[in-house]
C-alpha cells in the first residue's frame, strides 16, 4: 500500500485530466461548492480583510464602527519600532538555526535508517514520536527537564563537573537556544522519515552507474544522493521555514517571549500586539511583513535548487 | 547528469578503500550500536515523562534519578481525570472538535480534489489558481480576521470557532487533487457509458480508490487538530470549553511552577490517544507525509 502511494507521485505528468470531455459547468461547481464556500469564508475573505486591517487602526473594544483608515501609518511605525526589528532578527536566528539543524540531523538519521540496521522499524517510531506530541506536552516535559536548579539535565551537567550550569529557559542568553534545542528534538524524526521515503524512491541505477565509475561512498553521496534529494531538501526547507517562522505554541507556553523580550519572535510579537494589546491593525501589519520575509526566502530557495537537482 | 558522472570518475578512491577495509559486518554493528544509543537518549525525555507521571511531586526531582517510580503513584491520574480541572471535559471538547472537523474536511476535500483533478468545467482553472496563490499564506495572518468574524457573528468562545475553519483545508484539497490526478480517467469514461451519474462515478468508483489517502489525511489532520494550541488560545475564553492543549496549561500554577507529577500525568494522558492512533495507522501516516514531500 505504501508503495502504491509513493510510486504514483512521479506519474503525475502522464495523466493530465482528460480534455476530451467537458463536465457540465453546474456539476463541476457543485462538487467544489462546499469546499469553495469554506475557502471563501475562512481563507480568502479573512486574507483580504487581514490585508485591509493593516491599513487601519482598530481595537475590538470599541466595535466595528471605530475602524479608521490610517494609510501606511502602521507600517511606518513598524519600521521605526526597535522591538519589531529585534523580533525579526530573533526569528531569523531561531528559524535560521533550527531549520537547517533539524534538516541536517534528519538527513543523517534518514541515511542511517535507510540501511538494514536491526530494529529499523522500532527506531523509526522512536525518532518520529516527538513529532506527534503537542507542543504543550513537549513544553511541560522540557520545562521540568531544563529546570535550572533541580532539573535532570543540569544535574547531569553538574555530575560531569560543570560548575556553572545554564539557566536555560529562564535565562536571557539561553532562552532562545533552549527553544531551538526543543524544536529540533521534536522535528528531527519528521525530516528523517521524509528523507527515507525520498531515498527509497531513488532509482538504484544511479548508484550503480556511479559505482561502475569507481566513485567512493562520499563521492557517490555528493554526486548522486545529495543531488537527487535536492527537491526533498527544498520542500522541507520551505515548509519548515514557514512553520518555524510561525512557531508559537512552545514560545507562548514556555517563555511568553521572555525573560525580558529575549525570546520574542515575530509570531509572538504579533500575538502580543493583537490579542493582548488589541492593536489589530498593527498586528496585521506585523503579519504581513513576516509573510513577505518568508515569501522572499522561499523564492530564493526555489531559485537556488533549480538546475541542481538530478531529475529536474 | 553527464556533469555528475564526470566529477565522479575523478574523485579520489583513497577514502573508499580505507573504509572498505573495515569488514562490512563490523561496520554494520557499529552503526547499529551508535544509532540505538542515540535513540535511547533521544526518547529518554518521553520515558522520563511517563516515569514522573507515576511519582509523588516531591520524588520527581530526587537525586539520583530513579526510572522506576517507588512508590507508584496512581493517584496522579485519578487527580488529573477526576479532580478540580478534570481532563474529561477537555477530552470531550477535543474529541468533538477533532472528529467533526476532520470528517468534514475529508468530505469537502475529496469532492473538491476530485473535481479539480478529473472534471473539466468552466472556471475550474481560475478557481484553482486562486486556491494555489493563497497556499503559503501563514495561518497566523488569518487569525485576526477570523477572530473578528467569530466575534461579530457571536461564535467567539464556542467550539464552532474551532470546528468551522477546520472543515475545509487547502492541504486536504491539494493532497487529494494530487492523488486523483494520478488515477486513470478511463474508469470514469467506462462508468459513464454504463449510465452512471457524475456523483455515482465519484462516490462508487473514485472515492473507494482514495481510501488509503483519506486515511492518511484523516490521521494527519487528527494530529494537527488535536494538538492545536494557538486557535483555541485566541478563540476561547471559558475554561469549560478548553480543548486538551489549553487544558494542559491548567496544571501550571499561577507563578509558572508545575506540580510536576500531575503535569506529567496530564501530558501522558494527552499523548496516549494520538500515540495509539499513530501506532495503528503508522504506514498510511508516513506514506502520506512522504507523498506530500515527493512532489
Amino acid at each position: 500500500m505504501t508503495d502504491v502511494i509513493v510510486k504514483s507521485a512521479p506519474a503525475v505528468v502522464q495523466h493530465r485530466p482528460a480534455r476530451s470531455r467537458r463536465t457540465p459547468t453546474r456539476v463541476g461547481w457543485l462538487f467544489i461548492a462546499p469546499n469553495l464556500l469554506g475557502f471563501l469564508a475562512f481563507t480568502l475573505i479573512p486574507l483580504v480583510a487581514g490585508l485591509g486591517i493593516a491599513f487601519t487602526n482598530w481595537n475590538v473594544v470599541s466595535g466595528l464602527g471605530a475602524i479608521h483608515f490610517v494609510g501606511l501609518d502602521n507600517f511606518v511605525e513598524l519600521l521605526g519600532d526597535p522591538l519589531f526589528w529585534s523580533s525579526a532578527l530573533r526569528t531569523v536566528g531561531y528559524a535560521g538555526i533550527s531549520v537547517p539543524g533539524t534538516m541536517l540531523l534528519g538527513l543523517l538519521l534518514g541515511l542511517a535508517l535507510n540501511t538494514d540496521v536491526p530494529g529499523r522499524a522500532v527506531l523509526r517510531v522512536i525518532f518520529f514520536v516527538p513529532h506527534i506530541v503537542s507542543s504543550i506536552a513537549i513544553g511541560m516535559i522540557w520545562l521540568l527537564l531544563l529546570d535550572p536548579g533541580n532539573g535532570p539535565i543540569n544535574r547531569i551537567l553538574r555530575g560531569l563537573g560543570l560548575s556553572s550550569t545554564p539557566g536555560w529557559l529562564v535565562s536571557e542568553v539561553w532562552g532562545l537556544p533552549s527553544l531551538v534545542l526543543i524544536v529540533t528534538w521534536s522535528g528531527v524524526g519528521y525530516c528523517a522519515v521524509i528523507y527515507v521515503a525520498a531515498l527509497q524512491s531513488m532509482p538504484p541505477s544511479l548508484h550503480e552507474a556511479a559505482l561502475l565509475d569507481g566513485a567512493g561512498p562520499f563521492a557517490r553521496f555528493r554526486t548522486v544522493t545529495w543531488r537527487s534529494l535536492m527537491p526533498t531538501t527544498t520542500f522541507l526547507g520551505v515548509t519548515m521555514l514557514i512553520s518555524h517562522s510561525q512557531g508559537f505554541g512552545l514560545i507562548a507556553f514556555l517563555t511568553q517571549g521572555g525573560p525580558g523580550d529575549s525570546t520574542t519572535v515575530l509570531s509572538y510579537y504579533m500575538y502580543e500586539q493583537g490579542f493582548q494589546f488589541y492593536r489589530f491593525g498593527y498586528a496585521a501589519a506585523i503579519g504581513i511583513m513576516s509573510f513577505l520575509g518568508v515569501l522572499a526566502l522561499s523564492v530564493v530557495m526555489w531559485r537556488f535548487q533549480r538546475g541542481r537537482g538530478l531529475y529536474t | 547528469m553527464s556533469g555528475a558522472t564526470g566529477v565522479v570518475s575523478t574523485r579520489p578512491r583513497a577514502t573508499s578503500a580505507r573504509l572498505s577495509r573495515l569488514p562490512r559486518q563490523i561496520r554494520k554493528y557499529v552503526l547499529a550500536a551508535v544509532l540505538w544509543i542515540f535513540a535511547l537518549g533521544f526518547i529518554a525525555p518521553l520515558v522520563w515523562m511517563v516515569s514522573s507521571s507515576l511519582k509523588r511531586n516531591i520524588d520527581v526531582f530526587t537525586a539520583p534519578m530513579r526510572w522506576i517510580p517507588h512508590p507508584i503513584q496512581w493517584a496522579n491520574y485519578a487527580e488529573v481525570w477526576l479532580g478540580d480541572h478534570s481532563m474529561l471535559r477537555y477530552f470531550g471538547n477535543s474529541l468533538l472538535v477533532t472528529s467533526v472537523s476532520v470528517a468534514g474536511d475529508l468530505i469537502t476535500s475529496s469532492m473538491a480534489g476530485y473535481a479539480f483533478a478529473l472534471l473539466t468545467f468552466r472556471g475550474r482553472n481560475k478557481v484553482f489558481f486562486i486556491y494555489l496563490s493563497t497556499a503559503i499564506v501563514p495561518s497566523q495572518l488569518l487569525l485576526v480576521p477570523r477572530f473578528m468574524f467569530f466575534q461579530q457573528v457571536g461564535l467567539y468562545n464556542t467550539l464552532f470557532a474551532l470546528i468551522l475553519p477546520g472543515l475545509f483545508t487547502l492541504y486536504g484539497t491539494f493532497l487529494l487533487r494530487q492523488f486523483f490526478i494520478a488515477t486513470p480517467t478511463e474508469l470514469a469514461e467506462a462508468a459513464r457509458l454504463d449510465g452512471a451519474s457524475e456523483w455515482g462515478v465519484f462516490w462508487r468508483i473514485y472515492l473507494p480508490l482514495a481510501r488509503p489517502m483519506l486515511a492518511a489525511l484523516g490521521i494527519i489532520r487528527f494530529v494537527g487538530s488535536w494538538n492545536d494550541y494557538e486557535t483555541p488560545l485566541v478563540m476561547l475564553s471559558d475554561d469549560s470549553r478548553y480543548t486538551i492543549p489549553l487544558g494542559l496549561t491548567q496544571f501550571v500554577d499561577g507563578d509558572g511552577g508545575l506540580s510536576a507529577g500531575l503535569a506529567m500525568a496530564a501530558s501522558v494522558s494527552s499523548v496516549l490517544p494520538i500515540l495509539i492512533v499513530f501506532l495503528i495507522f503508522q504506514r498510511q501516516f508516513v506514506a502520506a507525509l512522504a507523498f506530500t514531500g515527493l512532489k
